[in-house]
């Protein structure tokens, strides 16, 4: 039977309070959100905080919500809260695409938008929904707030802009006109983290690429973000050919490491291949041609 | 540390270590053993709980975190010797061989029906596909699901 390792346990009661919280204990004090990947490492001792803070009951920060022409999603919101928002679905479904396939439901009545982003890992499927979505993060410290955007939000493996004494509080996506966004991930069986996954937005300015991004999962250090295959799709026409430019390219610059979910060929091959039907089924929403 | 919570509506304090799972706080503080448990890496699900009436992994809440919410287990299912027609469905259905995934299963269900009386099969499959099944190969689950789910359309006043 695996335990975690003692610690001390505390409730936040606000934000202030958790950030104070922070703040006093020190590094080895760590949040803790819905708990569904701290408290898996904990058990294996990958992690042994000498305190916990539970921010649980801060549940105004559990909103997602449109505002100043972004959408704003609380580090609380839960898996299941974004799979079900109709904002979301309305506006960005890239967020229900992925949510269907992260975890399973029973882990979605759990795990945070806070608590996936902060955990870092190259497979969390949401960090590359937000960083195809060019998303802000804003953290909160003793000293005020800053905002960071995603491209810069991951420093490495299981590491984030965050500093000890802050907190993530809050994911702003920033809405485009004709915009269109989606996801696509294989995984081995269901619940399963990604073999390999591509996000992509875009946005269009009558017949042209306005804006592209795209993130993929699962095939680098961290989440990767395909600057290369955004720069060629700018302010190009959406084509077959454009897109199969853009998928070639996404084989080439992701950095999969083999593993038991396949060799590195199969999971470039895969990375291009999902890119390129996210591709298409972002460019058919943004331009109300999906089937 | 203490920790107060409802369990099974009765409320209930303890003293607990920080670090005590609450699959743990409900088997071995309370010896409600009905709540099973099968893994270190929250795959299996045989340990799924109600926490305010949604389905948790108790393996993966901290019974510190549980503390000030509702948590609802199997033994609650049974009220005055009447099966909850859940319950009855897998007696109906033989929605169970060994029994180690089945207390999990039923708190699934009941949540799935309390949230959507007439799911179809699909829907079935999808809220219980975070729990693992060595014994019926989830056809008879997702019978006995239905079987409730049915049971109960016909017994509801007004219908
Ligand atoms: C069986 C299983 C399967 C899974 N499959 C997938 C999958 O397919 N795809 C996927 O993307 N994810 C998957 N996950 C992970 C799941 O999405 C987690 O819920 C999520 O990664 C972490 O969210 P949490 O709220 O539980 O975070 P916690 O475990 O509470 O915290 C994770 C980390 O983030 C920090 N943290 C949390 N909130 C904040 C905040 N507001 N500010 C600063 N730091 C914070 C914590 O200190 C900790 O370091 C799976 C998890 C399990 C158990
Ligand atoms: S005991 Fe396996 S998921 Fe909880
Ligand atoms: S009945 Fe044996 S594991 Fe399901």
């Amino acid at each position: 039977m695996q335990v975690p390792a003692p610690f001390e346990y505390e409730r936040a009661t606000s934000v202030e309070h958790a950030v104070a919280l922070l703040e006093n204990l020190g590094s080895e004090a760590r949040i803790i959100a819905g708990g569904h990947s701290l408290l898996p490492m904990m058990k294996l001792r990958l992690a042994t905080p000498e305190h916990l803070i539970d921010i649980g009951d801060l549940t105004d920060l559990a909103y997602i919500r449109e505002e100043g022409g972004e959408v704003r999603i609380g580090a609380l919101a839960r898996h299941r809260d974004v799979l079900e928002s109709d904002l979301l679905a309305e506006r960005l479904p890239i967020f229900a695409d992925a949510e269907r396939v992260v975890a399973d439901p029973v882990v979605r009545n759990r795990g945070t938008v806070g608590g996936s982003l902060c955990q870092a890992d190259p497979a969390e499927d949401l960090s590359a929904v937000c960083m195809a979505l060019g998303a802000q993060l804003v953290i909160r410290g003793s000293g005020g707030e800053r905002v960071v955007p995603m491209r810069d939000f991951h420093v490495g493996p299981y590491e984030t802009a965050v500093g000890d004494a802050e907190m993530l509080l809050e994911v702003r996506v920033p809405l485009r006109p004709d915009m269109g966004s989606a996801y696509e991930k294989v995984e081995r069986r269901v619940g399963d983290w990604a073999i390999a996954a591509a996000g992509v937005a875009l946005s269009f300015d009558g017949g042209t690429i306005a804006e592209a991004g795209i993130g993929l999962a699962a095939v680098g250090p961290g989440t990767v973000h395909l600057t290369r295959a955004e720069d060629a799709l700018r302010g190009q026409a959406p084509s077959e050919e454009l897109f199969a430019q853009a998928a070639k390219i996404a084989g080439e610059d992701c950095a999969p490491t083999a593993d038991q979910r396949g060799p590195v060929d199969y999971k470039r091959q895969l990375a291009g291949e999902l890119t390129h039907r996210a591709l298409r089924r972002a460019a058919a929403r943004a331009l109300q041609q999906e089937v | 540390m203490q920790v107060t919570m409802t369990v099974n509506g009765e409320e209930l304090t303890r003293e607990i270590e920080p670090r005590l799972l609450l699959v743990h706080f409900l088997r071995d503080t309370l010896g409600l053993t009905g709540t099973h448990w099968g893994c270190d890496t929250s795959n299996c699900g045989v340990c799924v709980v109600l926490m305010d009436g949604e389905p948790v992994k108790s393996c993966t809440v901290l019974a510190a975190m549980a503390g000030g919410h509702e948590i609802r287990t199997i033994e609650s299912m049974e009220q005055e010797g009447v099966l909850d027609p859940v319950q009855q469905g897998f007696t109906e259905e033989h929605g169970l061989q060994c029994g180690f995934c089945t207390p999990g299963m039923i708190m699934t269900a009941r949540a799935l029906l309390d949230r959507n009386p007439h799911p179809s099969d699909a829907e079935i499959r999808e809220a219980i596909s975070g729990q693992i099944c060595r014994c019926t190969g989830y056809t008879n689950i997702v019978k006995a699901i239905r079987w409730a789910a049915e049971h109960e359309a016909a017994a509801a006043p007004g219908s």
